[in-house]
């Protein structure tokens, strides 16, 4: 998520067992040592980005932006049921393969991720991913958790879209 | 439900709720507002499962942690450089 390779990754692990080993006397046991550990690999793998000369997600929300929909699938100003649903929604299919990930699923939802601005793939992956709860990623990113759900989900819809386009793409063969 | 309890909250402003409400943040008012919309919006229903499939399928993504036999005596000589050294050299 934060860094480009395994090698690199195995070098902010390492970081962050020496760091939580230095400043081990200084946990005050608000959070747990889980988070409290995360919070730090996040901030040696941030500092390994910068050191390597790319971007480092701000704690801010960026960028405001607009509905997470895409305002074209709802009835327009103006017109009878405004700001309701149309063309509505497909349901997506039901069947038991269809709530597992197969190759082109995961290769579609992780392109998804990676597209992401650094903040809200940060949010996404420690919550969606690794299962982190709310109150937890919040602190281990430093977000307020309102900020921390609006990440999270600008994060989500963007990866439901995708799910929608490959289910779209699935059905148009 | 009759329209005009749909339309106290448009499709448009719900999709922007469903996160607060899995996340349970939203209000009472806000809470009941947009569950009367919900249980009444076939359409805006099925976003909402579409949202949870979402987050289901990405749960999928988890890789399994790779551990080669080296790890642990990698990070027993982490500790000991560590130890030895009274802390770090800082550069």
């Amino acid at each position: 998520m934060w860094v480009k390779n395994e090698a690199l990754a195995e070098e902010v692990v390492q970081e962050t067992w020496l760091t939580m080993l230095e400043s081990l006397d200084r946990f005050e046991g608000r959070s747990t040592l889980k988070t409290w550990l995360c919070g730090i690999l996040v901030n040696v793998a941030r500092a390994r980005m910068r050191k390597e000369g790319h971007s480092v997600p701000l704690s801010s929300l960026g960028e405001p932006e607009e509905g997470t929909v895409d305002p074209g699938r709802f009835s327009a100003p103006g017109v009878p049921w405004e700001g309701h649903w149309w063309p509505p929604p497909n349901p997506f299919p039901e069947s038991p393969e269809a709530h597992v990930l197969n190759r082109e699923l995961r290769a579609d939802l992780e392109e998804a991720i990676g597209k992401l601005p650094a903040a809200q793939r940060e949010v996404i992956v420690l919550q969606d991913v690794e299962g982190f709860r709310c109150e937890e990623v919040s602190e281990i990113l430093g977000l307020t958790s309102a900020n921390e759900r609006v990440l999270l989900h600008r994060a989500r819809a963007k990866v439901r879209a995708a799910l929608e386009r490959h289910y779209d793409k699935g059905s148009a063969s | 439900m009759n329209r005009r309890d749909i339309v106290s909250l448009t499709c448009k402003e719900l999709v922007e709720l469903v996160t607060e409400y899995r996340c349970d943040a939203l209000g009472p008012a806000d809470r009941a507002t947009f569950e009367q919309h919900l249980f009444g919006c076939t359409w805006c229903m099925t976003y909402l499962k579409q949202m949870d499939r979402a987050i289901e399928l990405t749960g999928q993504l988890q890789q399994p942690v790779k551990s080669t036999p080296d790890d642990p005596g990698k990070l027993a000589a982490l500790f000991r450089g560590w130890r030895d050294g009274a802390g770090r050299k800082r550069s």
